[in-house]
C-alpha cells in the first residue's frame, strides 16, 4: 500500500486536537487511514432478510462472551464426586465434578444461572439464524457466480454450528447428555471396519469411561470455535470481495450497489442491532429456564427417559434414526452390516452432500458464466424455488419424526400410524411441496405480468356510455413495475452435437436437467409487448 | 481489492454513468434486446426529521432517553447482583436470575434501540452507489501472475526436476502418519473394544439385584404382571461402575408361563414365567424401559423400538434389527434369583465385528 504524505498528514490537518494525534499517532505506526479509505464508505444495502446472518454473527459474539465466563467455573472432568453444593434436593447424590460444577454455576454462582441460560439461549438462536439466514440465501439464488465458495463456507459454518451444540449440550454430563452421547456411540459402533475402534478410542475404552466430557471439551471451547472463527473469516472477506447482493429495484444493476455507508449509518444500525439481539437473548434468558439438568440428575446408563428431545438442530438426525423400517442388519463375510443405522446416515449424508453442492449443479445446468449480484424474487426462479420447498419438506418430515412419540400420545394417535405416515410423507411430501411451490410460482409470475402490463384492478366499476360496465385498472409507476419486469430469464437448451457431431451423455443429462428447470417459463414483460398494451389501453 | 474509483457516489450522478455490460457467456440465460429499460433511481423522499426541525429534536430527545435508561439497567444489574444473594433456594435462585437479567435486557434492549433510531431518523439518509468491478483480476495482474509462478517454476525447477519433486510430495504425504499413530494412546493399550464387547459382569451365580439399590431379589417377590429394573448385586462394587452398568443392565418380567413362547434352547432359562432381558437397545443403546404389562412389549424411549417379551424379545417395531439378549437365570438355595452365566451373545447396539 502506498503511504503518500499527503494522505499521512491529513487527519492531523483536519483536526489538531487529541483525535487527530491519536489518529495520526496510529496512521504513522498502521497505515490505518487506507482502511478508513478503503471501507469507511463501502456500501451497503438494506433488506429485513439481510439481518439474518447478521444475527447469526451477533448470537455467536454473545456464545463466545457467556461462554468465556462458564469456562472460569465449569470443571470439565469425570471424576466421581458426591454433591455437597447448595442444591438440597441433589444432596449426597453421586455425580462427576462436571455435573457439580454445573449445579454450582447455576445454584452458587450469582449470575451463573443467568450466564449458562443465556449461552444456551444464544446457541439455539445461532444454529436458528444460520438456517434461516441459508433459506434466504438459496430462495434468492444468491448463491450463484462469484458466490459459489461463501456458500459452500457457510454451509461448513451450519454443520460446524451443529456440532459446537452437540458438544456444549453434553458437556454437562447429566442424564440427557449421557443419553444423547449414548446414541451417538450406537450410530459410531454400526459404522462398518472402523466403528468399533472410532468408538473405543472416543471415549478412551469402553461406554461412558471417563474421558468423554474432557475430549469434548477441547472441542467444544478449543478446536470447534478455532473453526466457526476462521470461517466466519473467510466468509466475511468473501462478502466484502464480492460486495453484497441486492434485490431488483429501480436504478439497481448488475454493476451497482445501493445502499447505505458503513459510516456512520451501518456502522450504527448494525452495532444497534447487536445490543438488539443481545438483548433479546437477555431477556430470553431471564424468563424462560432452559436445559434445568437439576431435574435430570446425573448421567446413569440405567433409568427411562420418555419425551425427553434433544435441542431442536439434532431432531432431524434423531427423526431419520426413526424412520428406518426394522431388520435391516445382516451378516455377510462374518461381519455385521447395521443398515437399520446405516441406511439413515446415508440417506442423511447425500441430503447434506446436495445442499452443499447446489450452487454447482444450478451453474453447470444454466452454463450461465456471468456474475450475478441482483438477487432473484423466488417466485422468478420456480424450478429453485420449489427444489427448496422440497428439500425444506424433507427437512421437516425427518424433524417431524424426533418428535413421533409426542405426536402419538398428543393426538391420541397410534405410534405406528405416525411412523408409517412420516415414512410415506418422506418421499412424498417433498413431491408434493415441488409441484405446489412451482405452480404457485409461476402463478405469481403470471400475476405479475397481467399488473405490469394491464395495472392492477382498483375495485372502482364504472358504466360505459354503451352501458357496459368495466372495472378500472390503475398503471402501475415506472418505479413499480420495473420490479415486476426485471428478472433474468433462463430457457432450456437445445441439445446440439458438439465440434466433434457427437452427442455425449453428461450433454444430454444437461439437456435433461435444462428442461426440467427451464421448460415451464414466464418470460419477462418486453418493452415491445408494454408499449402495444399501453397503445390497446389508451384507445 | 479492487479501488472503488467513485464509491459513494450519490444517487444523482450515477443515474447518468452506468457502464456497459462486459459480454459474458450467459449459458442459458436470456439476454433480451428488447428488455423494458432501467427507469434510474427514484427520487429521494425526505423523512419528518428532515423536514420538521421540532420532529427532529424529539428523536434526539428519544435516542438521549433511550441510552440514559441503558445506563441505568446497566446499574441495577450490578444492584441487583448484590441484592439478591443466591443460597441454593430455588427461590432465591430464580429472583437472582430475574432481576440481574431485567437489568442487563433494559441495557442491552434500550442501547440497541437508541443506536438503531439515532441511524434512521437523525443520520443523513440519502442513499449512496457503489461501482462493481468483476471479481476476477484484470488481465494485466492475471498474466503477471501466471508469469510469476512461470518464473518461480524455471527457478526452482519444480516442474523439470520431477524426481525431487515427486519425492518431496511422498514426504509431505507420509509426514503425518506419526500424529495419527500418537493417536492410538486415546484408549488403553492392553484392551481389545472387540473382547470387551462379547462380555458383561453377569456370571454364574450373581444374584439379580434392583436398581440401583442393589438389594437382591427373591423369586418369590415377582409377583405375576410385575417387572423390576435389574443391576448385578456386586455392581457398586465394581471398578468402573458406569461402564459395567452400561452393559449389565437388565429388565426381569414375570408373565404367565402360557403366555411365554420360548425358543427350544432357551426352555430353562425363564424360572416360574420369569424372564430376564438386556435393558441395552440393540439399536444404538438406550435403556429400553418402558413395559407395558398387558402386551408383555418393552418400549425403548428414544427411536420407539418396541420388543414382544412373550416371543423371546423380538423386534416388532421400529428400528431396531435384533431382539434383546436374554439372561438364562434360576434360583439359589435361598431362593434368590441368579445369572446361569453370561449373556450368550454381546448385548447392546451391533458392530462390525460383533458377529
Ligand atoms: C457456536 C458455538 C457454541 C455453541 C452452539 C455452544 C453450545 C453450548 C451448549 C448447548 C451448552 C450446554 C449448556 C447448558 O448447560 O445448558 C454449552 C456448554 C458450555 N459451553 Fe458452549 N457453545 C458454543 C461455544 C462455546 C465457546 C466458544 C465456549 C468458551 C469460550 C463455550 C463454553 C462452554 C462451557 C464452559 C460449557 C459448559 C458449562 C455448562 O454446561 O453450563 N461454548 N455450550
Ligand atoms: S436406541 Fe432403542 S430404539 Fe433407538
Amino acid at each position: 500500500m502506498s503511504t503518500a504524505p499527503a494522505a499521512v498528514a491529513a487527519p492531523a490537518k483536519s483536526s489538531g486536537g487529541f483525535t487527530g494525534k491519536a489518529a495520526n499517532y496510529l496512521d504513522e505506526r498502521t497505515s490505518i487511514s487506507g482502511a478508513v479509505k478503503e471501507f469507511g464508505r463501502k456500501i451497503f444495502p438494506d433488506h429485513w432478510s439481510f439481518l439474518l446472518g447478521e444475527v447469526a454473527l451477533y448470537s455467536f459474539v454473545v456464545i463466545l462472551l457467556s461462554g468465556t465466563f462458564l469456562t472460569f467455573f465449569f470443571d470439565a472432568a469425570m471424576t466421581h464426586t458426591t454433591y455437597e453444593g447448595s442444591y438440597a434436593p441433589m444432596n449426597g447424590v453421586h455425580m462427576s465434578a462436571a455435573m457439580a460444577s454445573t449445579l454450582d454455576i447455576s445454584f452458587d454462582i450469582r449470575g451463573g444461572l443467568l450466564m449458562r441460560q443465556v449461552h444456551h439461549w444464544a446457541a439455539l438462536l445461532f444454529v436458528a439464524s444460520i438456517g434461516l439466514h441459508m433459506l434466504r440465501v438459496f430462495f434468492t439464488g444468491a448463491f450463484r457466480k462469484p458466490r459459489e465458495i461463501n456458500w459452500v463456507i457457510g454451509f461448513v459454518l451450519f454443520i460446524l454450528a451443529m456440532a459446537e451444540g452437540f458438544t456444549g449440550y453434553s458437556l454437562p454430563d447429566d442424564l440427557l447428555s449421557g443419553n444423547g452421547l449414548r446414541i451417538i456411540d450406537g450410530m459410531i459402533k454400526s459404522f462398518p471396519l472402523v466403528g468399533t475402534w472410532i468408538s473405543f478410542l472416543l471415549f478412551g475404552g469402553e461406554f461412558p469411561g471417563e474421558d468423554i466430557v474432557g475430549r469434548l471439551y477441547s472441542l467444544h471451547i478449543m478446536i470447534l470455535p478455532a473453526m466457526v472463527i476462521l470461517f466466519i473469516a473467510l466468509h466475511l472477506v468473501f462478502l466484502i470481495v464480492h460486495k453484497h447482493t441486492q434485490y431488483p429495484g429501480p436504478g439497481r444493476t448488475e454493476q451497482n450497489v445501493v445502499g447505505f455507508p458503513i459510516l456512520p449509518v451501518y456502522a450504527a444500525k448494525a452495532g444497534g442491532f447487536f445490543f438488539i439481539v443481545f438483548g433479546v437473548i437477555m431477556a430470553t434468558a431471564t424468563f424462560f429456564q432452559i436445559n434445568p439438568i437439576w431435574n435430570y440428575g446425573p448421567y446413569d446408563p440405567s433409568p427411562v427417559s420418555a419425551g425427553t428431545q434433544p435441542d431442536w438442530y439434532i431432531g432431524f438426525a434423531d427423526g431419520m434414526l426413526r424412520l428406518a423400517p426394522p431388520h435391516l442388519e445382516f451378516v455377510w463375510l462374518d461381519r455385521t452390516w447395521s443398515f437399520g443405522i446405516l441406511l439413515p446416515v446415508i440417506i442423511l449424508g447425500l441430503f447434506i452432500v446436495t445442499v452443499l453442492i447446489y450452487p454447482f449443479i444450478e451453474a453447470w445446468v444454466t452454463g450461465d458464466k456471468r456474475e450475478h449480484h441482483l438477487l432473484d424474487r423466488p417466485r422468478n426462479a420456480p424450478t429453485r424455488t420449489a427444489i427448496g420447498a422440497a428439500g425444506v419438506t424433507f427437512y421437516a418430515v425427518m424433524w417431524a419424526a424426533a418428535s413421533s412419540d409426542l405426536i402419538a400420545t398428543h393426538f391420541r394417535v397410534t405410534m405406528e400410524g405416525v411412523i408409517h405416515t412420516l415414512q410415506a410423507l418422506l418421499f412424498l411430501g417433498p413431491v408434493i411441496a415441488y409441484f405446489v411451490t412451482k405452480r404457485i410460482c409461476l402463478g405469481l409470475q403470471k400475476k405479475d405480468r397481467e399488473i405490469a402490463l394491464h395495472g392492477y384492478e382498483t375495485g372502482r366499476i364504472v358504466r360505459l356510455p354503451g352501458g357496459e360496465y368495466i372495472e378500472v385498472h390503475e398503471q402501475v409507476s415506472d418505479y413499480e413495475r420495473w420490479e415486476l419486469v426485471s428478472y433474468k430469464d433462463q430457457a432450456p437448451i437445445m441439445l446440439r452435437p458438439n465440434a466433434q457431431g457427437k452427442i455425449t451423455g453428461s450433454m444430454r443429462l444437461r439437456a435433461a436437467m435444462s428442461r426440467w428447470f427451464f421448460e415451464d417459463r414466464i418470460a419477462p414483460v418486453t418493452q415491445t409487448e408494454l408499449d402495444k398494451s399501453h397503445g390497446d389501453d389508451h384507445h | 481489492m479492487a479501488q472503488d474509483a467513485n464509491s459513494g457516489k450519490d444517487l444523482a450522478a450515477a443515474n447518468s454513468s452506468s457502464h456497459d455490460l462486459v459480454p459474458e457467456d450467459s449459458g442459458t440465460g436470456v439476454v433480451s434486446p428488447d428488455a423494458v429499460k432501467n427507469p434510474g433511481h427514484p427520487e429521494h423522499r425526505k423523512r419528518v426529521t428532515d423536514l420538521d426541525p421540532k420532529k427532529e429534536k424529539q428523536a434526539e430527545r428519544t435516542v438521549f432517553v433511550l441510552f440514559f435508561l441503558s445506563a441505568v439497567g446497566s446499574l441495577w444489574a450490578v444492584a441487583a447482583y448484590m441484592m439478591f444473594p443466591i443460597d441454593g433456594q430455588m427461590e432465591l435462585v430464580r429472583s437472582n436470575n430475574l432481576f440481574i437479567g431485567l437489568g442487563a435486557t433494559l441495557a442491552l434492549m434500550a442501547l440497541g434501540i437508541g443506536a438503531v433510531h439515532w441511524g434512521k431518523a437523525i443520520m443523513a439518509d440519502h442513499e449512496s452507489v457503489d461501482e462493481r468491478h468483476p471479481v476476477r483480476g484484470t488481465d494485466e495482474t492475471r498474466a503477471r501472475a501466471i508469469e510469476i509462478f512461470e518464473e518461480a517454476n524455471e527457478e526452482s525447477g519444480f516442474g523439470r526436476r520431477a524426481l525431487i519433486r515427486n519425492s518431496l510430495i511422498g514426504a509431505l504425504v507420509v509426514f503425518p502418519l506419526p500424529a495419527v499413530a500418537l493417536f492410538r494412546g486415546l484408549a488403553p493399550y492392553d484392551e481389545d473394544p472387540v473382547e470387551l464387547l462379547q462380555h458383561t459382569m453377569w456370571k454364574k451365580g450373581t444374584r439379580l439385584a434392583r436398581d440401583p439399590s442393589g438389594v437382591p431379589i427373591k423369586a418369590s417377590d415377582v409377583t405375576l404382571g410385575s417387572a423390576f429394573h435389574v443391576i448385578p448385586e456386586d455392581l457398586n462394587t465394581a471398578k468402573d461402575v458406569l461402564n459395567e452398568k452400561a452393559k449389565a443392565i437388565v429388565l426381569l418380567m414375570r408373565l404367565k408361563p402360557e403366555d411365554l413362547n420360548e425358543l427350544p434352547e432357551r426352555k430353562n432359562w425363564s424360572y416360574n414365567g420369569i424372564v430376564a432381558y438386556s435393558k441395552v437397545c440393540t439399536h444404538v443403546g438406550c435403556p429400553v424401559a418402558l413395559y407395558e404389562q398387558q402386551t408383555h412389549h418393552l418400549l425403548c424411549p428414544c427411536h420407539q423400538s418396541q420388543f414382544d417379551v412373550a416371543n423371546h424379545a423380538t423386534v416388532i417395531f421400529g428400528p431396531a434389527a435384533r431382539p434383546l439378549p436374554q439372561l438364562p437365570i434360576e434360583v439359589d438355595d435361598e431362593g434368590y434369583l441368579v445369572a446361569q452365566s453370561d449373556f450368550t451373545e454381546p448385548v447392546g447396539p451391533s458392530f462390525w465385528e460383533r458377529h
